[in-house]
């Protein structure tokens, strides 16, 4: 836990948002992080973000899939219990292959999206900071983390420079917390009587 | 910056004039409004269906099998038949969400999360027709490669059967965590729009704590490119394998090497038919018609006329290798099929899948609205019909005519599929009312391009030349490019 102090803008356009960033990046503030209520491509890059890893975890997964399948039942059929099964042969590969590909796709997804989780730091239970209620609906949301030695006026008066349509100061958690999205915590009251 | 247009032969995908906040309005609304008179009858008709179906499968497993019509010659009667039939309309679902993904088209942004969802229903009744056909229904597990007291008998990895397990357990878990991934940011949306504290709550919960950062989304949409790559080798593998049940054995009918792609595209065709069937009635529900457009429904139907097409193919091609094969078993077995006791299911299918689709080729016939819902019907009658040609009227003349036998089914047969429906469509009512049936950021993410608004905004690029486009848009480039260095 740590709660530090955020000065937020929030866009209507995406139009508007891309250069924002660009000024954001060139202005020396720390950018926290940017919401949207959709992918908008290309943000990833304007932002500087590295392209993912997901994909290479994904591969990786499969191939234990792969060799899990195979290993299994060749170990089964060749030395655990070998049945003749119809005269096939006991190390009989092509019979399996329905089965290790359905395992290669089985393994490959659900490691897919529990490292998807993770990464994201998602779960069920966990609750984050929404800095703007419409986020998610139809704004594009900028935060800057502030410290002790940046003025709050100057940071959002750069904010609103750039065309944000909403700005304000905000006390919030950086990371993740277990908690209930009905529950309103402390420091959100604090909210209250800095917003402007 | 790069530039949103799209041409003006494609329609657009949202009506209506639309902005972000309008989309979230239209779809999120219904989840925030008590249902309708007719949702409660839609929901306890099909609860009491349910209620039906659960009572035929106690029946039969309290009883034993002997309560079904299925016989020595003919062992699977209804319930593979359904179960074929319920996997097959589960493959549109996905075809949808991940095949036209890797195609990238745009309009499965409208009827995708629907269409999924439909997906995960019917494998959920496709998979309890082979779990109670077990009779000893105890003993399911022994289908699962479980160390075990029993000798440590495994099971047997060569068998179709066993293949079969796998593949709809792989389906069903791959379609539910593509589906719910792309669930994640629309419950965010709902989450933070709730006015009242219990909705927070379980959207909360159910959102997993989504917040939409840049990151998150270029790691969901990498997420979701590879369970769609991952996706679409997996539905065509279904229904292959469901089709080796049948190809690998030596029963005249059955021993065809066609099965697998003549399977798969008649899953996709009965899966159009029932998504139709659904988003008919859905989008005049909950007044989705500016989403799940006429446009929608004709690609759709356009599907259903070539996939129909496919399998008329596939029909006369089985005909036409039992006569160039020249073994009397399987000229025998077509004849019959077409000639014999079951001769009116055989033309019934034929009916009902080979001709009937080919309207579709009128235009007029695809933008119709009640046409397109009772081709659905029929398109999903058709497709019961051939599960019930192939699997009944190639076994009940077999190699000994001492054996041959007439099957109908029993009432804990046909109540068991009702029950199937109860189950799907108690599932479908409660998604329709607490999930947003339309992928909202997906529509969000494709507006400004195929919106109806922003495509008539862009009416001036169609009446400029290639040439001076190309220019416009690459002083526009240089222009913005010279503002950002002046800046700095």
């Amino acid at each position: 836990m740590a709660i530090k102090k955020f000065a937020v803008a929030a866009y209507d356009d995406e139009e508007v948002l891309f250069p924002a960033v660009g000024k954001v990046r060139h202005s020396g503030y720390k950018l926290h992080d940017i919401y949207t209520p959709f992918p908008v491509h290309g943000l990833d890059v304007a932002m500087g973000l590295k392209e993912t890893d997901l994909h290479i975890a994904g591969f990786i997964y499969g191939l234990c899939g792969t060799s899990t399948a195979v290993g299994f039942i060749s170990w089964i059929y060749t030395s655990d219990w070998p049945i003749n099964y119809g005269g096939k042969p006991h190390f009989a590969l092509p019979a399996w292959i329905p089965i290790t590909f359905e395992l290669t796709v089985l393994f490959a997804a659900v490691g897919m999206v529990l490292t998807f989780c993770y990464l994201n730091q998602i779960m069920p239970g966990v609750k984050k900071h929404v800095f703007h209620p419409r986020q998610s609906d139809d704004l594009f949301v900028i935060a800057l983390e502030l410290n002790d030695h940046t003025s709050e006026e100057e940071a959002i008066a750069f904010l609103k420079s750039t065309g944000a349509k909403e700005t304000s100061v905000q006390m919030a958690e950086e990371s993740w917390w277990y908690g209930r999205w009905d529950k309103e915590e402390e420091y959100e009251k604090l909210n209250t009587s800095i917003a402007r | 910056m790069h530039i949103k247009y799209e041409s003006f032969v494609r329609e657009p995908l949202v009506d209506g004039n639309k902005d972000y906040h309008q989309v979230s309005e239209d779809i999120i609304k219904p989840i925030e409004e008590k249902p309708g008179r007719m949702w409660y009858v839609g929901f306890f008709f099909a609860l009491a269906l349910l209620g039906f179906g659960v009572f035929s499968v106690g029946w039969a497993v309290y009883w034993g099998l002997g309560t079904w019509g299925v016989n020595r010659t003919i062992g699977w009667g209804w319930d593979i038949t359904n179960f074929v039939w319920w996997v097959g309309i589960g493959h549109a679902g996905t075809l949808i969400s991940a095949i036209l993904l890797l195609f990238r088209q745009g309009w499965r942004t409208g009827v995708n999360r629907a269409a999924e969802a439909m997906t995960i229903f019917a494998v959920m009744c496709a998979g309890q027709f082979p779990i109670w056909h077990m009779g000893r229904v105890w003993d399911a597990m022994f289908v699962l490669p479980l160390p075990n007291t029993r000798g440590v008998l495994w099971p047997n990895f060569d068998s179709p059967l066993l293949w079969d397990v796998f593949a709809i357990s792989t389906y069903f878990t791959v379609s539910l965590l593509f589906w719910y991934s792309g669930l994640v940011p629309d419950f965010a949306l709902i989450r933070d729009r709730a006015t009242t504290k219990f909705r927070k709550m379980m959207y909360g919960f159910a959102s997993f704590g989504w917040t939409g950062t840049a990151k998150n989304w270029q790691r969901q949409e990498a997420l979701a490119l590879v369970l769609a790559g991952l996706s679409t080798p997996l539905v065509l593998s279904v229904h292959t394998i469901v089709s080796f049940d049948f190809a690998t054995s030596v029963i005249p009918g059955w021993h065809t090497t066609i099965f697998p792609p003549y399977f798969v595209a008649g899953a996709v065709f009965s899966g159009f038919a029932m998504v139709n069937t659904l988003l008919v009635i859905t989008r005049k529900i909950l007044k989705l018609e500016d989403y799940i457009t006429i446009g929608h429904l004709e690609a759709m139907n356009k599907v259903i006329v070539l996939t129909g097409s496919i399998v008329g193919i596939a029909y006369l091609t089985e005909l036409f290798i039992a006569w160039y094969s020249q073994s009397w078993g399987e000229m025998e077995a077509f004849k019959w099929r077409i000639l014999g006791p079951y001769w009116w299911s055989y033309w019934a299918m034929m009916t009902c899948n080979v001709v009937s689709p080919q309207l579709f080729w009128v235009k007029k016939l695809r933008r119709n609205i009640p046409f397109t819902f009772i081709m659905s019907i029929v398109v999903n009658i058709g497709m019961w019909f051939e599960r019930f040609v192939i699997i009944v009227t190639s076994t009940y003349r077999d190699w000994i005519p001492g054996s041959w036998a007439y099957y109908s089914p029993t009432w804990p047969e046909v109540g068991f599929y009702l029950g199937t429906f109860g189950l799907f469509f108690t599932c479908y009512f409660l998604f329709s009312k607490y999930f947003p049936v339309i992928a909202v950021s997906e529509i969000k993410f494709v507006l400004k391009t195929s919106g109806d608004n922003y495509k008539r905004a862009q009416a001036k690029f169609e009446e400029q030349s290639e040439e001076e486009f190309i220019a416009a848009a690459t002083h526009h480039h240089d222009e913005e490019h010279h503002a950002e260095v002046a800046h700095h």
